[in-house]
């Protein structure tokens, strides 16, 4: 098993946000996690890749084996931990090929690899970037600096195609996106799939699940996973919304 | 007052420097040269140095130096060695032609004390152009230092040793920057007063870097004056490098008047040093004039920076930026003082101000003061002060892709400097102070391989070197 979450109890400033979540992700899954504004999908992305402020009271995060919750951000990063983020950051001054170029070799010597070679590493760029379709101008641009919504989404899959993580965690990389861009982005993402990585795709809607395939479907509410299925689950929410598993909870 | 009867060590060094010198080579000046000493000798005794009590300088206390005792202006080094084989500036395809002052002299054969460069630009030292160009002198000498000015300017003006003069005839546009570097070679504390005179005619455009770099860990307090003249249509890029030893002292006071449509742009890099002091007081004296006022600190241990700009719009449809960004480390100390002033007439002014900073600890330290006075009724000012610290959302981002806290810090801190150095017009020079501020940041030169700011030159160190056992 990848990930296995168990019984985790988030809090931000001290108000609890996860209230005891459950959840395993095998290698070669695609797992969807949908749910109303407000349940605590971001936090549980947050939660996962280490962010500050998020307290972890209760529970454990098993990755590879081990419980990861007091590693730092980077070094969960350098062991295969990609978070798409739903707003990235504009970064001024930081040029993408030299973020990526510093992330990548700093991922190279958590492994015990060499700095990758100049030439190489321009190789990997140009044929990455052909994967989300990126215009040759943007590496050369700052990190996110003046990027469309679109440009920012595409560039958020282009640094996953270079890092190649084996848990990746999209969240709402379908928010603020054209059904072109849409289409760009689910097929970098379907393009990296493999046996040997897993995705965690939050969104809202079933949109993006016709493009990302899931093999499974949770829904969150208040801070846990109240609701697992298959695909067929992500089609049964958009028809119906999720008032009728609010009922399911109450009258359980 | 009080103050006369207990005079502080350093004012009357200056007042005996300049009785020793009066009747001797004061005397043999340029006539206005001559009654700009006197004057500037009286004001110093009347206001004497400018300490903590007065406002415009209670950020910046300077008490402590005036106890010491220096070195002032002594004999004139003889030139025996070119000084391409003193000094060294390797900055890859920057091209420049180098003059130097050696304890405060301009330093040359005594043929090439004032010398016409192919291009017809007029370069030497201060003292040679009131021989030579004696109309000149008299047109612009002192024209600026007048109003407002503090004892050290008047110190500067009454016992100044030499300087640089450079005159670009109208209608020439140079090509090769004029890069003018300060050194000392004293084995004693030492105080250079030096003074600066640049005149651009219409339609010119020159380029000029000044590099003040350390020489020894001795005490040195460099006082230097500099006039700028702009005709109309003129363009003057000036490059103020200050990369110095932890125990020097500068106060730097630069003048500029800008006739119509003409263009100054000034980067001011500080990167080392003890106690630094800029000041900028420039006047868009002619339609359309355009000043550009920006520059960087980066300050560590108790290094302590001060930038005080003052530009005054006096005509209509001027523009000004001025944009200083820092980095204060440990517990160094910074000041920013950036004012604009707008006169009556000078409608459609358009007036930028920008001061940002990090504080890297909680011992640092910044004060920032914004200062408006507009008199005239159309006109779009904008300021904006900021000290805050690194931006934690970029600090995710950055370790979210595996990049460690400390080279995140890195690289955000190289980013933030950017913005300033993106104004840098000469594409050499540009990627040359890039890479110092990278190796700056790093605060080790000899960790390339593994950093992660990746200098466009990693394998060849940045020589700016001065070679003391060939003086």
């Amino acid at each position: 098993m990848l990930l296995n979450i168990k019984d985790l109890h988030v809090s931000i400033n001290g108000k609890e946000i996860l209230k005891g979540l459950n959840l395993s992700v095998n290698d070669g899954e695609v797992h969807a996690i949908m749910g109303p504004n407000g349940t605590g999908k971001s936090t549980l992305a947050a939660a996962i890749t280490g962010r500050d402020g998020y307290e972890i009271t209760s529970g454990e995060i098993i990755y590879k084996g081990k419980n990861i919750v007091d590693l730092s951000p980077d070094v969960r990063a350098n062991e295969g931990i990609f978070l798409s983020f739903q707003y990235p950051v504009e970064i001024p001054g930081v040029t993408i090929t030299n973020f990526m170029r510093t992330a990548l070799n700093a991922k190279r010597e958590h492994q015990g690899l060499p700095a990758i070679k100049a030439g190489d590493f321009l190789r990997k760029m140009e044929d990455k970037k052909k994967l989300v379709d990126i215009q040759s101008k943007l590496t050369n641009r700052s990190v996110n600096e003046g990027f469309s919504g679109g440009e920012k989404k595409k560039n958020e899959i282009f640094q996953m195609a270079m890092l190649e993580p084996t848990l990746a965690i999209l969240d709402e990389t379908d928010s603020g996106l054209d059904i072109d861009a849409l289409k760009v982005v689910a097929n970098g993402v379907n393009t990296l799939r493999s046996d040997e990585n897993a995705f965690i795709v939050i969104t809202h809607y079933q949109r993006l699940l016709d493009y990302i395939v899931p093999d499974f479907v949770h829904v969150m509410y208040d801070g846990r996973i109240v609701k697992s299925g298959g695909k067929g689950l992500a089609f049964e929410l958009e028809e119906k919304g999720y008032d009728w598993i609010k009922e399911q909870l109450k009258n359980r | 007052m009080k103050l006369s009867k207990n005079k502080l060590p350093l004012e009357l060094s200056l007042h005996k420097h300049y009785e020793d010198n009066v009747k001797g080579v004061y005397n043999n000046c340029h006539p206005k040269v001559k009654d700009a000493r006197k004057a500037s000798m009286m004001l110093l005794k009347n206001i004497g140095l400018p300490l903590a009590n007065n406002e415009k300088w209670r950020n910046t206390n300077l008490g402590e130096f005036y106890k010491n005792s220096y070195l002032i202006g002594d004999e004139k080094s003889v030139f025996d060695k070119q000084i391409n084989e003193i000094f060294s500036c390797v900055v890859h395809g920057f091209n420049t032609n180098v003059f130097a002052l050696l304890n405060g002299w301009y330093y040359s054969s005594e043929e090439e004390q004032i010398q016409t460069l192919a291009d017809g630009i007029i370069v030497g030292s201060i003292n040679a152009a009131q021989k030579k160009y004696p109309e000149l002198i008299s047109k612009y000498f002192n024209e600026l230092v007048t109003d407002d000015q503090h004892g050290l300017n008047a110190a500067n003006g009454a016992i100044f040793t030499d300087g640089i003069f450079i005159y670009v005839p109208d209608n020439v546009e140079s090509d090769k920057a004029i890069q003018l570097i300060k050194m000392v070679n004293r084995d004693s504390s030492t105080m250079i007063n030096s003074r600066n005179l640049i005149i651009l005619g219409k339609n010119s455009k020159l380029s000029f870097l000044h590099c003040d770099d350390s020489i020894n860990q001795h005490h040195g307090f460099l006082v230097t004056n500099t006039e700028i003249f702009l005709d109309e249509n003129a363009k003057l890029d000036l490059y103020k490098l200050q990369n110095l030893n932890d125990n020097t002292t500068i106060v730097n006071s630069t003048f500029a008047n800008q006739k119509q449509n003409s263009e100054l742009k000034v980067n001011v890099l500080t990167f080392n040093g003890g106690t630094i002091r800029n000041e900028f007081d420039i006047e868009l004296a002619g339609k359309g004039a355009h000043a550009d006022v920006s520059g960087i600190y980066l300050m560590d241990n108790k290094q302590h920076v001060d930038n005080q700009l003052l530009i005054k719009h006096l005509a209509p449809n001027c523009t000004s930026n001025q944009m200083f960004k820092g980095v204060l480390d440990d517990k160094a100390s910074g000041v920013f003082k950036g004012s604009v002033y707008v006169a009556k007439d000078a409608q459609q002014t358009v007036a930028f101000q920008k001061n940002a900073n990090i504080l890297m600890t909680s011992e640092a330290s910044i004060d920032t003061m914004p200062f408006l006075e507009i008199y005239a009724d159309d006109v779009k000012c904008s300021h904006g002060a900021t000290v805050g610290q690194l931006d934690s959302e970029a600090m995710f981002y950055l370790m979210q892709r595996g990049i460690s806290k400390s080279d995140a810090r890195l690289l955000l801190m190289y980013a933030f400097t950017s913005e300033v150095t993106s104004k840098i017009g000469i594409e050499a020079l540009q990627t040359n102070i890039d890479d110092m501020i990278k190796k700056r940041l790093r605060g080790d030169l000899s960790i390339c391989d593994k950093c992660v700011l990746h200098c466009s030159t990693p394998d060849t160190p940045i020589i700016f070197d001065i070679d003391m056992s060939k003086i």
